[in-house]
């Protein structure tokens, strides 16, 4: 018994990622079209190399035949994944445990979500499964929003500091997506015109709230021994973990909001598969799960990036910002990228294939002489929840 | 002998200031405030909670559900079943519903003292009119509900139960004549000219008074407590004042008809204004219950010592003290008299029959399970503890009365809700147990961490015609 995970065992070779935006011109099909043509481009490989393909998107399609027929696949298996906002990822961890397994040589880790056709602002829930009507109605701002006054209540943040950490937090991400042609919000935005922007829930204004985009982006990847026949700059898995939580939290009068032990969980499981020791001394830059600011704020202290009680401090002397000791969300995050639900787990892997091989645009380029990027997503709300933590590297051991 | 055992009467949270209807249109109104149903309530949901606060207060239970209402949500469904799986009461206790004319509610009541079963009567009703009618201003929401039984022979509630007032007697005149009147399906009720009303009633009052007195073996002198209702205000004006003069004491005989702070509620009226009368009420009191509508009936009653040990659970008189205005814009749109643009979200899908049904007694009775080894309670009921793991050794456990204290709290304006903002709160239970629940009764900006609650049935939303009754919290007041 034991989560061994598979590290060095499989390599990236390729990626592409759409803009991420309102396409009102675009629906999946078309969506997936552009993130496959580019990510086997980049790869040099043609669609008839790819042996297995896995899709995820929450709420786009259903089955393996949502790809298939818009990629027009010949007979080739097709898995459709689904795990709440962290779809993108599980597709990623999917494929590549079947390339590790050696049943596959090629496989493509694909996501996608065309949310922008409901006619709502948001996301509106994917499943129409009948109820008995006694599940919560509310929004996911307003579930992430409860983190805020229980951190603050913690850790003696006051509102006003408080209110000053999360628009930092949305300043930082969208300094970063303003340096990156294809995030949804390519703006600075003041920390006064965050500060006073309408409330959506609790005290979340509306720059608290990640961006609500259509967007795609894929993946190809092959067994590590194999990449240098695809690339000579193959990005390798260090550590792929997964954890669904038991949703106790909103049972359980133990937990207090000021933290997500899912996520904790499967970052303690991807650094011993990665074998990393010193999260925030080995980590060079991490893509994290900022769906609303105070997520990113708990989520530092969950990847062990900050000591408890402290991360508020460090969001507000930059730490995390781009050219700061662990830059986060260095391509804007789901705050200025945008969040289509099945894509977002893969466009984070995007950013670390670009960082990591010094091919990100110079305006955003880290420098760091660390090894190691970092990238988490997570599905559910603060209570109930799952997260991934995946880990890359450019060098082998 | 045989009388009421216990009685509980419902007034929900909100009141509107008649003056604020004159503000608003430049007439109708008045003085004083009238009671308004939430959006999320209706008479089944009011019932429940009348029903809830007559049973804490006694250990008998019923082998019947009356329920009595002409604005019944549902019709051809029975909605006394909603009531009685609220209640958790067993599934050979029976639940019929009585509705749809205004007399039904004192119909239930009398038709309940003639029975030998013992009878849980709930009765209510949301009134209104059009905006400015005298019906808008003078008219309320309630519930109230009165266990009828023997003593000591409270169905499956068994030994314990005392009648805390006998029923003594009772008459019922009737005659068909137009007074008030309401067809399917409309909202609003019309009525004729009062004063050829008033002509009718008066006889009929008399005949009916004369007649309970005579069968109850009362003279008009022993009357201590004299209750007169009716949504016919001159008839009921007129025959109250008649009436009163040769009770004991005319001057204090009258109960207060709480026309100045709720309103008349129709088909609750009755029985709210007898839960209202015995909150006071010392024993050995002769008290008169004469409903007006559609003819007259008059119940006779006298407190027995048992009434000294009866404590109301929740009193009408301080629900109407512990109560909140509600601006007349939001109880137009509650009535559904204006629509206000909703939240820009989708309308909650239909629940379905068969997963409601399955999962009945969370949904309605808010039964939770806890393991029987670690003690961990599940909200909702679970198989798998998540407390050690234990499989299928759960026992039941009942939350609908329990307290508990607000440990999270989020304020939610995206979300779908009949009336947004969204109040949400995390609530832990005393004594183990957690759940994300929507708050209601309450202004958003008002609500604390570490605040006390308590549950309430409301109606959640409807969707295809279904509607969606469960749980929310509300401040302990």
């Amino acid at each position: 018994m034991g989560s061994h995970g598979i590290k060095d065992q499989v390599a990236i070779i390729g990626m592409g990622c759409t803009p991420f935006t309102e396409h009102w011109d675009k629906g999946p099909d078309e969506l997936l079209v552009d993130a496959a043509t580019e990510a086997f481009a980049d790869a040099g490989v043609a669609k008839a190399d790819v042996d297995a393909y896995w899709l995820g998107t929450a709420m786009s399609g259903m089955s393996g035949m949502a790809l298939s027929r818009p990629l027009q696949l010949d007979n080739k298996p097709v898995t459709r994944i689904e795990n709440f906002c962290a779809t993108g990822a599980e597709s990623l961890r999917n494929a590549a445990y079947a390339v590790a397994s050696g049943a596959y040589d090629l496989a493509m880790a694909i996501g996608v979500e065309k949310v922008k056709d409901s006619g709502y602002q948001g996301l509106v829930g994917a499943s129409k499964s009948p109820t008995d009507g006694t599940g919560r109605t509310l929004t996911a701002a307003a579930m992430f929003a409860m983190c805020a006054p229980a951190y603050g209540a913690k850790y003696g943040v006051s509102d006003e500091q408080m209110r000053e950490v999360l628009a930092r937090i949305s300043w930082k991400n969208h300094y970063n997506g303003a340096r990156n042609p294809r995030a949804q919000f390519r703006k600075e935005v003041s920390m006064e015109t965050i500060c006073n922007a309408p409330l959506m829930a609790g005290g979340l204004g509306v720059f608290d709230c990640s961006g609500v985009a259509d967007g795609s982006a894929a993946v190809i990847i092959c067994r590590a021994e194999d990449a240098h026949r695809y690339t000579d700059t193959p990005m390798y898995i260090k550590a792929l973990a997964f954890v669904a939580g038991n949703c106790s939290g909103n049972a359980d009068p133990a937990y207090d909001y000021t933290w997500f032990p899912e996520i904790h969980a499967s970052a303690v499981d991807a650094y011993a598969q990665a074998g990393v020791t010193d999260p925030r001394g080995q980590i060079a830059m991490a893509e994290v799960h900022d769906c609303f600011t105070p997520a990113e704020l708990l989520i530092m202290e969950d990847l062990g990036f900050a000591e408890r009680g402290t991360a508020w401090k460090e969001e507000l002397a930059g730490t995390f910002d781009l050219k700061g000791e662990l830059p986060v969300n260095p391509d804007g995050g789901l705050k200025s990228f945008g969040h289509p639900v099945g894509a977002s787990g893969l466009r984070m892997v995007f950013e670390a294939w670009l960082q990591m091989r010094g091919k990100a645009p110079e305006q955003r380029r880290i420098e760091t002489t660390k090894k190691l990027a970092l990238t988490h997503n997570l599905g559910g709300y603060p209570g109930e929840m799952v997260s991934f933590c995946g880990i890359y590297g450019t060098e082998l051991g | 002998m045989r009388g009421i055992i216990s009685a509980g009467g419902y007034v929900p949270y909100r009141r509107l200031q008649r003056s604020q209807i004159t503000t608003f249109f430049g007439s109708g109104g008045g003085k004083g405030t009238r009671s308004v149903a939430s959006f999320d309530e209706d008479t089944t949901s009011m019932g429940v909670e009348a029903a809830r606060a007559c049973l804490r207060a006694t250990a008998a239970r019923p082998d019947s559900v009356w329920f009595a209402s002409a604005s019944p949500a549902y019709l051809e469904k029975t909605n006394a079943t909603t009531i009685h799986a609220a209640l958790r009461l067993d599934t050979d206790v029976a639940a019929f519903d009585m509705g749809g004319a205004v007399r039904s509610g004192v119909g239930v009541l009398a038709a309940a003292f003639r029975s030998s079963d013992t009878v849980l009567v709930v009765t209510s009703d949301i009134r209104g009119g059009l905006p400015t009618s005298a019906d808008e201003q003078a008219t309320g929401d309630a519930a109230a509900a009165i266990l009828v039984g023997d003593d000591d022979a409270g169905g499956s509630g068994g030994a314990g139960s005392s009648v805390i007032a006998e029923y003594l007697g009772g008459a019922s005149v009737s005659e068909e004549f137009v007074d008030r009147w309401r067809l399917p399906g409309e909202t609003r009720s019309k009525a004729w000219e009062e004063k050829f009303g008033e002509t009718k009633y008066l006889p009929l009052g008399d005949q009916a008074w004369n007649a309970a007195l005579k069968n109850a073996g009362i003279e008009a002198d022993q009357v201590n407590r004299l209750i007169v209702t009716g949504p016919h205000t001159r008839a009921v004006r007129a025959l109250a004042g008649r009436l009163s003069v040769s009770t004991v004491n005319a001057k204090e005989a009258l109960v207060d008809d709480l026309a100045a702070s709720v309103g008349q509620t129709g088909t609750a009226h009755p029985a709210l204004l007898l839960s209202s009368a015995l909150e006071g009420a010392e024993a050995g009191q002769v008290i008169v219950l004469v409903s007006v509508v559609d003819g007259v009936d008059v119940l006779v009653f006298r407190t027995t010592e048992a009434i000294r040990g009866y404590r109301a659970a929740r009193p009408v008189a301080s629900q109407i003290a512990n109560a909140a205005d509600l601006p007349y814009g939001k109880y137009l749109s509650w009535r559904d008299v204006v629509t206000l643009e909703p939240p820009r979200r989708p309308e909650p899908d239909r629940i379905s029959a068969s997963v409601a049904s399955r999962n009945d007694d969370w949904k309605f009775a808010f039964v939770a399970s806890r393991d029987r080894s670690s003690g961990a309670l599940h909200m909702p009921p679970a198989r798998v503890s998540r407390d050690g793991g234990t499989i299928d050794d759960m026992e039941d456990a009942p939350m609908s009365e329990v307290i508990g204290t607000v440990a999270a709290i989020t304020i939610d304006r995206i979300a779908y809700s009949p009336s947004p903002p969204i109040v949400f709160a995390v609530v832990d239970f005393d004594g183990g147990g957690r759940l994300p629940v929507e708050l209601c009764d309450v202004d958003a900006a008002s609500v604390k961490v570490g605040d006390r609650v308590e549950m309430t049935f409301r109606r959640l939303f409807s969707a295809d015609g279904i509607h969606n009754y469960f749980w929310k919290a509300r401040p302990v007041r």
